[in-house]
């Protein structure tokens, strides 16, 4: 075959191989991870964490701002540690707190932020000190039958 | 009769020892003639038009009509649990994770490695090989080392167009035909899908899968008996064992790859 159609053919076979590897990427998946240079972490900790998984999404007013980067138990105070990676580009007064919410009925749990009034702003390796632990759907039913039955109790 | 047996098992044993250790330096002496590959670039150019051109067609064929399948499997399984908007991520994730280097590399194993062995096999048949080294020309450098760059470059990238095909297949029967909106499909699968832990982990994966299949092949050609039977069996053991090598490396990488995620 002549050489300059196969050179041709090859070319075209790596742009389209090529094409296709940044439609994955720009189409497909999103470049939107947040890397270590341009963002900061925080820590919070919770008493229950519920469903709460590592590259969780942590969302303030339902805009996604980072993600929960680890996740441990404090072996001293049974609490869980949670560390969120937030982009650099937010900044959030200091007494801004979090709460694990759900998206949906059954959907995938995430780290919701509610902003304070503080005129300081969060820095690297601070901690959020105002949380709100994960509803427990087991314990919500618990506490309504227990409501329940008091309420028929003979007073 | 005992004897007999525990011979034959010594040599089985002995043979596969030996045929083990040849792969290896055989692996081992592509790398090492890999010059030539690279400096007359042509001849690897020569090669990734039959083992990548020419398996286009395949691939993207085989791509779409996959993801056509998952889109119209994905929606019924889906919709039970009214979450037929997940589809884009259905489709997607099995995609770009699994199917597009797990599948393309099926597909690149018979349809250019049994190629590769086929040809390196008559090669040696016909005494072309030994006719080089006559020559003084080194056919590793010649006639393997190009051969297996072209497959290292090409496996990814036909993993990728597979991807795609797939997940265009995807959108034309979740979205055009059955109806899913166009704006969830999109958006959550790219929210769902992750630039390091999903496409560079799949090209990742096709990038292993193509040194193992191009080994294989290579090796199996160069190894074969020079008969046209032993090239026949050759380009069988091949297809055979470079398919289960793929699926056994896509265990163990993922495994390591997404250990972390559940």
């Amino acid at each position: 075959m002549n050489k300059t159609i196969l050179d041709l053919w090859v070319g075209l076979f790596v742009i389209v191989g090529f094409a296709a590897l940044l439609f994955l990427t720009l189409k497909v998946g999103s470049m939107n991870t947040v890397n270590r240079s341009d963002s900061y972490e925080v820590t919070a900790r919770f008493e229950n964490i519920g469903g709460l998984k590592t590259r969780a999404p942590v969302k303030i007013a339902g805009v996604v701002v980072g993600r929960v980067a680890d996740v441990r138990l404090d072996n001293e105070t049974y609490e869980a540690a949670v560390t969120l990676r937030l982009d650099k580009r937010y900044a959030f007064p200091k007494d801004t707190s979090a709460a694990i919410m759900t998206s949906g009925l059954l959907g995938e749990q995430y780290i919701g932020l509610e902003a304070g009034g503080d005129s300081e702003k969060l820095k690297d390796k601070d901690r959020v000190l105002i949380t709100q632990d994960a509803v427990v759907l087991e314990n919500l039913i618990g506490q309504f039958l227990y409501g329940k039955a008091q309420e028929g109790a003979p007073q | 009769m005992l004897k007999q047996a525990i011979e034959n098992l010594g040599d089985r044993t002995m043979q596969g020892v030996w045929r083990i250790g040849f792969a290896a330096r055989f692996f081992v002496a592509i790398l090492l003639h890999s010059g030539t590959a690279f400096r007359r670039f042509g001849l690897t150019i020569r090669e990734m038009y039959f083992t990548g051109v020419l398996s286009l067609i395949i691939i993207l064929v085989s791509g779409l009509f996959v993801g056509m399948v998952l889109g119209l499997q994905g929606y019924e399984t889906l919709q039970t649990y009214g979450a037929e908007e997940s589809l884009g991520v259905l489709v997607a994730l099995s995609l770009v994770r699994e199917l597009g280097p797990v599948v393309a590399a099926l597909l690149f194993a018979s349809r250019a490695g049994s190629a590769i062995t086929a040809e390196i096999g008559l090669m040696k048949a016909t005494e072309q090989l030994s006719a080089m080294e006559m020559m003084a020309v080194d056919p590793i450098a010649r006639v393997v080392a190009p051969r297996f760059w072209a497959g290292v470059i090409s496996m990814p990238l036909l993993a990728a167009l597979f991807s795609a095909m797939g997940i265009l297949g995807g959108y034309l029967v979740g979205v055009q035909l059955i109806g899913v909106d166009e704006g969830a499909f999109w958006s959550q699968m790219q929210s769902a899908v992750d630039f390091e832990q999903d496409i560079l982990n799949g090209v990742i994966k096709s990038g292993v899968f193509g040194i193992a299949i191009t080994t294989i092949a290579l090796f199996e050609g160069y190894d074969a008996p020079p008969t046209a039977e032993g090239v026949s069996g050759a380009t069988t053991r091949t297809v055979v064992t470079s398919s289960l090598a793929v699926l056994a490396l896509d265990f163990v990488l993922t495994a390591f790859m997404f250990r972390g995620l559940s």
